[in-house]
């Protein structure tokens, strides 16, 4: 603490030091957040690709040339990758995470400043290292963002398994380390720099979304690290942790008595808790905004806190949900169903706490609440198909086609994605002082519900009718052929859907200059960022300490002068 | 822009339940004995869920249509929650998700936790970048040796396998890229992979399992129409897992005899 306000009592001069090494966690939040805005277009472009290449095989597209089935393969592995690792566990906790997290347990920064900037910088280094997978010799692994072994973990089992899937693996585990420091900084600081009178249970939701992520983040990270540097030793020193004795193409490789299994299992022991990982955040942000704008106090505010525990902590037991049809017994399966199902019930209960909110409200529509209302649709659409993929036997017809890939695009994806958008939408006026144009954001927002719709409820029919997920073509077996005429509109869908994220780009870069000037606190919100400056001072809260009187969502109080209560507001203005 | 959501979330809800309940895309006719048990255990869940997602949805659109801000005349219900209603729902969501699974785990049971039964037709199956394999032992029910060595993927069937002629039981091995299976009767599978993992899938079996280097699976599953049904990879194998696919013929047993005897003959 000490260490932060000597370091922080002055504002670091020059661009480098301001912009680029910056060490205030304000600056690091939009370092991370405009980082995943670059990896969410390299992303949403190769998902294009993969559409276009799915109804048109032999099109000849400009810049790209024609896709190949392997090059197919490869861009979807790298669209799995850079979404999840760059965009949904770096814009929520990275970014908005990052950024106000601190100023709203009333901190001047984060508790390892030096740590933080270290995190981003690794971070950065990690999304260079995928992308230099594009452009070596034999291009980007095939293997899916899964990357299960001895595919991934042998270099002649097809195109890009070279150097490309040497890339790739190494990425992965610089992105651990760069999140195992996040996560440290994070819990440190939730623990260690709440301002006087914020308790745990007054904590925002987003903090304590941010805070239970961070914990996650930090047990699953580990794991996939190792995992990792088994896969390093695997494929290039000739070790056989999940290699067993295989003939690639009529030649017996060197390795003996490895188990492709257990990748399986470390990654997914990874794999599951990271799903949790890029969804609470923007459960947080949905919690927040669904309150501030229904100008009522969260509905089960305790119930929502043990809500996010419970899921973070049963996070880690599921993880072989993933495995039914691997060759795992299948006794393990009736642990990992039940708990599977049992996680199901604090998401639900969420999403009545979510509806509760609203009910009874004053529902303004301003565009970060379309968003958080956007989010509770998709959220439930994307959650219900989960209790399918949890029974073992209903994963016979349905693991690894289309269904799985409509369920987790919808809730992981999708509802995340609309997590951050209304966290943007929200936070700008605090981060860059200006508003975003109303119209434009609504716009924005009923093309891209209506569209993720269009593009991933479809996939769910699908699945059902029996469609592999990581088919390139539907050409090859006959009772696909059926299935093509929706995969085109699904392919229409998405182009318009991924074109209407211009108006986003241009809304956001516009009104970062031209954007009307903000207040203080244009939502009327009640948290401690709202209490400072737009944009906060180098130090949040230019020298003053803040101190918490109230809950985080005290809005409506009866008595009270306003209709909201800031958490710093004196103790008299409102007693409950 | 509280009845434009309405409007809009309606009708995504609609339009999505229609294409279920209207069954426009939905499983492929099945024709294995555990088809009716694994669709009972489907369409049940379809409805339940459809039924949730139904009253979330239509309750998300109304309730955002009902309690906008129409000026300061609203009134703002202020309280921070129920407890009995908290309870309820959470009591009711335990009992819906856990209820159900615990229905469907007899049949994933009698699935995945008996052994073939006796007098099933034994059958291996091997999955190598890009071709499914199919082998019977022959007269002698013994599967001969198979040698690494010894595989010799350009040449197809038994070379492919790597099948070691000096053994005897091998000799009467068939091997063959297409399956045939008697209808009526219990297939005793045993699956192997030699490269990477593959997934053996065939949607009108009801049947899906990964195929996985260094393991050697067991399942069973039991045809009962005779035809002709697609075998799928489901486990992304490599560059050509799209086509990587097979054919499985359900005859009736005279057929099948008649079918593994041709076989044989040609061997010989």
């Amino acid at each position: 603490m000490a260490t932060s306000a000597t370091i922080h009592s002055h504002a670091p001069q020059g661009f480098i030091r301001k912009y680029i090494f910056s060490l205030d966690h304000k600056v690091i939040g939009l370092q991370y957040y405009f980082l995943a805005l670059v990896a969410v277009f390299v992303g949403m472009l190769l998902s294009i690709l993969m559409r276009v290449h799915m109804i048109w095989p032999t099109a000849v597209l400009p810049l790209v040339g024609e896709i190949k089935p392997e090059t197919y393969l490869s861009l979807l592995t790298m669209h799995g990758t850079i979404m999840v690792f760059f965009v949904l566990t770096t814009a929520p906790q990275g970014g908005f995470g990052n950024y106000f997290l601190p100023i709203q347990i009333g901190a001047p920064d984060m508790a390892f400043p030096v740590l933080n900037m270290l995190s981003f910088w690794t971070t950065f280094v990690a999304f260079v290292t995928i992308l230099a997978a594009f452009f070596v010799t034999g291009g980007a692994p095939l293997h899916g963002w899964t990357g299960y072994a001895p595919l991934s973990a042998l270099t002649n089992s097809g195109p890009g398994e070279q150097l490309g899937a040497d890339l790739w693996i190494t990425s992965i585990a610089i992105f651990c380390i760069a999140s195992l420091m996040g996560a440290l900084n994070f819990i440190t600081t939730t623990l260690d720099l709440r301002a006087k009178g914020m308790t745990m249970m007054r904590m925002p939701l987003t903090v304590w979304a941010w805070f239970v992520t961070a914990i996650l983040g930090l047990l699953a990270f580990g794991v996939l690290l190792s995992a990792g540097i088994l896969l390093l030793l695997d494929r290039n020193l000739g070790t056989s942790f999940y290699i067993p004795l295989v003939v690639v193409n009529g030649q017996v490789m060197g390795h003996r008595g490895g188990s492709p299994l257990l990748w399986q299992h470390l990654f997914w022991f990874f794999g599951h808790p990271e799903v949790y990982i890029a969804i609470l955040p923007g459960m947080g942000v949905a919690s927040q905004l669904l309150s501030t704008f229904s100008r009522k106090p969260i509905f089960g505010y305790k119930a929502m806190v043990y809500a996010i525990m419970a899921i973070g902590f049963l996070g880690f037991m599921v993880w072989g949900h993933h495995m039914f049809m691997s060759g795992m017994s299948p006794y393990t399966a009736f642990a990992f169903s039940l708990m599977t199902m049992a996680i199901g019930v604090p998401s639900a209960i969420k999403t009545f706490n979510w509806l509760g909110t609203i009910h009874g409200g004053r529902v303004r529509f301003q565009t970060p609440m379309l968003y958080a209302i956007g989010f509770v649709s998709l959220f439930v659409s994307g959650g219900l198909s989960g209790p399918f993929l949890a029974q073992p036997v209903l994963d016979i017809p349905l693991h690894d086609t289309a269904f799985v890939v409509g369920h987790f695009h919808l809730i992981m994806g999708v509802a995340a994605i609309f997590g951050m958008f209304a966290g943007t939408y929200y936070w700008f006026p605090k981060m860059f002082g200006r508003m975003m144009n109303e119209t434009w954001g609504r716009i924005h927002f009923v093309i891209t519900l209506v569209g993720t719709y269009c593009i991933f409820m479809p996939m769910h029919y699908l699945g059902m009718a029996g469609q592999p997920r990581r088919y390139s073509q539907f050409t090859e077996l006959a009772y696909l052929k059926h299935l093509i005429p929706l995969n085109e509109f699904m392919t229409y869908a998405a182009i318009v859907t991924v074109a209407a994220q211009l108006i986003f780009v241009i809304n956001l870069f516009w009104s970062m200059f031209k954007g009307p000037k903000a207040s203080d606190n244009p939502w009327e919100s009640t948290t401690l960022e709202w209490t400072t400056a737009t944009p906060p001072p180098h130090d949040n809260f230019g020298g003053r300490t803040p101190v918490v009187h109230h809950g985080p969502y005290e809005y409506s109080v009866p008595g009270a002068p306003r209709d909201y209560v800031m958490q710093t507001d004196p103790p008299t203005v409102a007693s409950h | 822009m509280g009845l434009a959501l309405l409007v809009i979330i309606w009708l995504i809800t609609f339009v999505s339940t229609y294409f279920f309940a209207a069954k426009t895309w939905w499983l492929p006719h099945g024709a294995s004995t555990s088809t009716p048990w694994i669709d009972h255990q489907f369409a049940l869940t379809y409805l339940l869920m459809g039924i949730v997602f139904v009253a979330a949805q239509g309750a998300l659109g109304l309730f955002v249509w009902q309690y906008r801000d129409r000026g300061t005349a609203t009134k703002v219900t202020y309280s921070h929650g129920n407890t009995r209603m908290e309870v309820i729902w959470t009591a009711l969501t335990a009992i819906l998700f856990i209820g159900l699974n615990l229905m469907g785990s007899p049949i994933w049971a009698s699935e995945r936790f008996a052994p073939a039964e006796v007098g099933s037709v034994p059958v291996e199956v091997t999955g190598m970048q890009f071709a499914w394999y199919f082998r019977y032992p022959g007269a002698d029910g013994k599967f001969g040796r198979t040698d690494p060595k010894l595989m010799d993927p350009s040449a197809g069937n038994e070379a492919a396998l790597g099948l070691d002629t000096a053994d005897p039981a091998a000799k009467d091995d068939i091997v063959t890229g297409t399956m045939y299976l008697p209808v009526n009767r219990q297939v005793d599978l045993t699956l192997r992979a030699v490269d990477v993992i593959h997934s053996f899938f065939v949607p009108q079996m009801r049947f899906k399992q990964d195929a996985v280097p260094g393991l050697i699976i067991h399942m069973h599953f039991t045809p009962t129409e005779v035809g002709e049904y697609e075998i799928a990879c489901a486990e992304l194998c490599g560059l050509g897992h799209y086509k990587m696919h097979g054919m499985l013929h359900v005859v009736s047993q005279e057929d099948f005899d008649k079918w593994l005897a041709t076989r044989e003959a040609e061997k010989q």
